[in-house]
């Protein structure tokens, strides 16, 4: 039996190494070695708890922890770097069910009994931890299935949403003044039900209103709240070291989130809302009507341009994700850097489901991380590129929203292709992108279409440089 | 019944160009055509039958043949007077067969009555409208980037010094000067040659969108000190301009005649004999060895004392008035023209079924058309530009109320939030603030740290965040020794799903990590 003040001693260091974990992704070189940390200070954690607080019921500890942890191990085995999102969003569903039960668990135990203003202050606790957690978890099954498209990826608008969020809101509060009066004299059960079953809607309701190309805020949202959960268990045990973790979590998410909306130019709350561009979609219609031809092209003819060509640019989109296309896309950068062409990768923020989507997929094919740039990063140089080549990718390349103010997207920062040479555009069709909103920059006069599924025409493209 | 598409070889003196080649073919046979060519068609532009063979046309030895079983033909110079058989081509021509050349339709209105006499539907490639739809199908466009081109390298063969200044252990030398007159395709293409073979290349049009343009390609512009200086006339072309303007222009040209060394005019209206832009005196004040290419020599020439079709040397200035620039760099002006037609063709068979349909609700097709059904049907209307100019933008700046009152809002709620803080320090426990303070600063801390994480690193980020947010295991730790039976097995549960999350979370975040590399 270890003594509080070790068992503190331990928290204050893993608290440390999990700062340190953070701060390592800041590069590449030293991502590793964070994720080191990271485990190290987990290690440290639950050796310093299982030793200093568990007394009983070892056995039981032991096979849930083994269980779990050959389960989680299958998982990050077995997931496909395309099904990321979805694995993040069934984790971030995990620690919400976990802070549920934690706090039903504390509600439960009447070991330490509190009196007063103490006891107000615990019972918010208890409150707030399962409500975040409630929602959480809800609001991340989900972001799963719609990640998964197990359900539609559509927005669900029901008529009176807004009105619907504010009655759950007001319940919330109500049921919890309920819980607390009632759990100072030992009740409370009810209303805690009642709640819990307020945030599950309330979660689910939140994420079916969201579409699909305002998944990375939800994502990032969700990663959010799962903090924020944690801290709140930690108020409720009186735990520093929860404290800390939920709250490096929950900042870290809601800047994630920020990102995101900052990359859309939308305002959180109008995501949280629900509907990208429906209200503005009708009104705009006007714009929708584009002078001009798309051009198609072969891919023969894309070959011989890519072969005349110094400067491509790539800029992948989900559609990349969706067609597994990353490791055709390797092989083609290969053939190109072989023959002396400088070839870079521009990545919107928002591109894929989720913050980061399309580098960690790139880094799966083995794309070298130092050819793939950020927005910010190369929109200035397309001037200097000789040949685009948008794979996949719609709402992050159009112009509209630089250019038409009443545009669904006006003023959210896009990458600029046209600026450029040539523009190649691989795509399956015509159809617009998940912002519903048509893009000129196809019918532009140096923009070129490929149609075709985007590993077959990628694919095509290698074997004609060969 | 897919129609047949027949290639002549052309037959007027000195013309190495031909209108398909085996590129070409393969294209024009996913339209559904079959296509013939007469033999040795191509060879004068270095395409030999065997290359239209293995691309899939039939290559026909005799002339008349070609032309009896042609439901189309495709040719580069309008019909003529056959050399070897000795009949016009046009009597080659029988009903109902439609024709797709260069015609000079306002230049050659006899043609056009023989061929409507004939019921031959007639297209013009002159005719295809400038609109942006058609660009694909310009030839004119197309051959006239090839003469800019040719234009410097005849210039250059008749020029006796460097293009590019130099300077060498046997003296300097200095850079050529050339004056490029007319900034369009052909002005453009000559610009771009001699900037990048090291000369000091200046130009002038009378479109000031021109400006632009020739500086993207290394050109400087001249601007004349005049105020009228609007000269975009319909479809993009140039227009007359007016006399005072005139008179400007021809000043600065005197000035510029002292001190260039090569001049390149390109300057045509369309129907209208070529303006006089350089005149004598000009000619009589430039350097000794000077070269002028006059492009619009065919049309009467930019300077009176081109001749057509000739080399002449006059007041020491070397004159070139080659009028057939394209065809002498036959292989590259054959394969452009093919192209184009080829995307005619295309434009002309929506259904790929191998029919070719004269349809005037199409303006390119309206435009090119000069017979058809037996009737003239040219001039056509006036093209509707399509690349509109830009309507000003209307859209007033939104007024910067928002952001005033969004400082307003972050003032009210951080006097908000900080009177919520004093409020629950009165009445909160010493131990709860304790907390707060740890989570407070941690916040800040999360927020000093995550903002320095690399962007490409996002996902890592929030599948690490998501391990570790699983510290959440500790709360299930503290319960899971009860003696009551309900609250552990709550709490093996969830230690059971934050471990799954904890060690998942880890190990993708390593698997991801490790594949990061330079």
């Amino acid at each position: 039996m270890l003594s509080q003040g070790v068992i503190t001693a331990a928290y204050i260091g893993s608290s440390i190494l999990f700062i340190l974990a953070l701060g390592g992704l800041s590069s590449q070189e030293s991502s590793k070695r964070g994720n080191y940390y990271g485990m190290a200070g987990m290690l440290l954690a639950l050796v310093a708890t299982v030793f200093g607080v568990v007394t009983g019921n070892f056995w039981i500890l032991a096979i849930a922890m083994i269980a779990g942890a050959v389960v989680g191990l299958i998982l990050a085995a077995k997931v496909q770097m395309t099904q990321m999102p979805e694995l993040v969003a069934i984790l971030h569903s995990m620690v919400g069910l976990a802070a549920v039960l934690v706090g039903y668990a504390t509600f439960l135990d009447h070991s330490h009994p509190l009196e007063g203003v103490e006891k107000t202050i615990h019972s918010i606790e208890i409150y707030l931890g399962i409500l975040i957690g409630g929602l959480t978890f809800s609001g991340s099954v989900i972001a799963y299935l719609k990640l998964s498209a197990k359900i539609g990826g559509k927005p669900l608008m029901l008529p009176a949403r807004h009105w619907l969020n504010l009655s759950l809101g007001i319940g919330a509060i109500v049921v919890g003044y309920l819980f607390v009066t009632q759990s100072a004299g030992g009740e409370g059960m009810t209303p805690l039900l009642i709640m819990t079953a307020i945030a599950l809607v309330f979660g689910i309701h939140m994420v079916m209103a969201i579409g699909g190309a305002d998944m990375p805020v939800v994502v990032s949202m969700l990663n959010s709240y799962s903090g924020w959960a944690a801290a709140a268990t930690g108020f409720m045990l009186g735990n520093d070291l929860l404290i800390v973790v939920g709250a490096l979590v929950g900042s870290s998410g809601a800047i994630l989130s920020y990102i995101m909306c900052r990359a859309m130019n939308r305002k959180f709350f109008a995501v949280i809302a629900g509907g990208f561009g429906t209200p503005k979609a009708t009104a705009g219609g006007a714009s929708a009507e584009i002078e001009g031809d798309v051009t198609p092209i072969e891919s023969n003819e894309v070959v011989n341009l890519l072969k005349d060509a110094k400067e491509v640019m790539i800029i992948p989109g989900y559609g990349m994700a969706v067609a597994q296309a990353q490791h055709s896309v390797r092989e083609l950068v290969g053939k190109l850097r072989a023959e002396g062409i400088n070839v870079r990768f521009g990545i919107h923020p928002v591109a894929g489901r989720m913050p980061g989507h399309m580098n960690v997929l790139l880094a799966e094919a083995k794309v070298p991380y130092d050819i793939v740039f950020e927005m910010d990063e190369i929109n200035d140089d397309f001037p200097n590129v000789d040949v685009s080549i948008v794979i996949g990718a719609n709402d992050i390349v159009n112009p509209a929203a630089l250019d038409v103010p009443d545009s669904p997207i006006a003023g959210m920062p896009v990458l600029e292709p046209w600026n450029g040479e040539t523009t190649i555009i691989l795509k399956r069709s015509m159809a617009t992108g998940y912002a519903g909103v048509q893009n000129p920059l196809f019918y532009k006069d140096n923009s070129r279409m490929l149609f075709g599924d985007a590993k077959d025409s990628i694919n095509s493209l290698v074997k004609g440089l060969d | 019944m897919p129609l047949t598409i027949g290639v002549p070889k052309e037959v007027r003196k000195n013309e190495c160009r031909v209108a398909t080649t085996p590129e070409a073919i393969g294209q024009l046979q996913k339209l559904g055509f079959e296509i013939l060519v007469e033999a040795g068609a191509g060879i004068a532009a270095k395409y030999t039958d065997e290359a239209y063979t293995e691309a899939g046309a039939t290559v026909v030895a005799d002339t008349k043949q070609l032309w009896a079983e042609s439901d189309i033909i495709l040719k580069v110079r309008a019909p003529q007077q056959h050399p070897l058989l000795g009949i016009d081509e046009a009597d080659l021509l029988k009903e109902g067969q439609t024709l797709v050349s260069f015609m000079a339709p306002a230049q050659n209105p006899d043609l056009l009555e023989k061929l409507a006499a004939k019921n031959i539907n007639a297209l013009a490639v002159e005719g295809i409208p400038r609109i942006s739809r058609a660009q694909k199908m310009d030839c004119l466009s197309s051959m006239a980037n090839i003469a800019g081109y040719r234009a410097i390298i005849e210039a250059a063969q008749q020029f006796g010094r460097f293009f590019t200044g130099q300077i060498t252990a046997a003296g300097k030398i200095p850079p050529a000067k050339i004056l490029v007159i007319g900034a369009g395709v052909a002005g453009l293409s000559a610009i771009g040659t001699a900037a990048s073979m090291g000369a000091i290349v200046r130009a002038f049009d009378t479109r000031m969108e021109a400006k632009d343009q020739v500086e993207s390609l290394g050109g400087e512009f001249l601007v004349l000190e005049f105020d009228d200086t609007e000269g975009s006339g319909e479809g993009g072309y140039a227009k007359t301009m007016s006399d005072e303007f005139i008179a400007a222009e021809m000043a600065m040209f005197a000035e510029q005649a002292k001190e260039v060394d090569i001049v390149i005019t390109t300057a045509l209206i369309p129907g209208r004999p070529a303006p006089e832009l350089w005149t004598e005196e000009m000619v009589k004040s430039m350097k000794e060895g000077s070269v002028i290419v006059d492009l619009a020599a065919e049309m009467g020439g930019n300077c009176k004392l081109t001749e057509a079709n000739e080399i002449v040397t006059k007041h020491g200035v070397t004159l070139i008035g080659y009028t057939d620039l394209p065809s002498r760099l036959p292989t590259q002006a054959s394969q452009l023209y093919a192209t184009n037609l080829r995307h005619l063709m295309s434009d002309m068979c929506p259904e790929k079924d191998g029919n070719l349909i004269i349809d005037f609700d199409d303006e390119v097709v309206r435009g090119a058309t000069v017979v058809k059904d037996g009737k003239i049907t040219w001039p056509p209307p006036a093209p509707k530009l399509t690349a509109a100019p830009k309507a000003e933008a209307v859209a007033t700046p939104e007024p910067k109320e928002e952001e005033k009152s969004s400082a307003t809002g972050s003032i009210i709620a951080a006097v908000v939030a900080s009177a919520a803080l004093l409020g629950m320090g009165a009445v909160a426990p010493a131990d709860f603030m304790a907390h707060f303070t740890v989570f407070v600063l941690s916040c800040f801390i999360g927020y000093m740290v995550v903002w320095n994480v690399s962007a490409s690193l996002h996902t890592p980020l929030m599948s690490v965040t998501n391990a570790i947010s699983s510290i959440i295991i500790i709360g299930a730790l503290f319960q899971i020794s009860s003696s009551d039976s309900l609250l552990m097995y709550i709490s093996a549960f969830a230690v059971f799903i934050t471990m799954a999350n904890i060690v998942g979370g880890f190990a993708v975040t390593r698997r991801m990590l490790a594949m990061f590399q330079k």
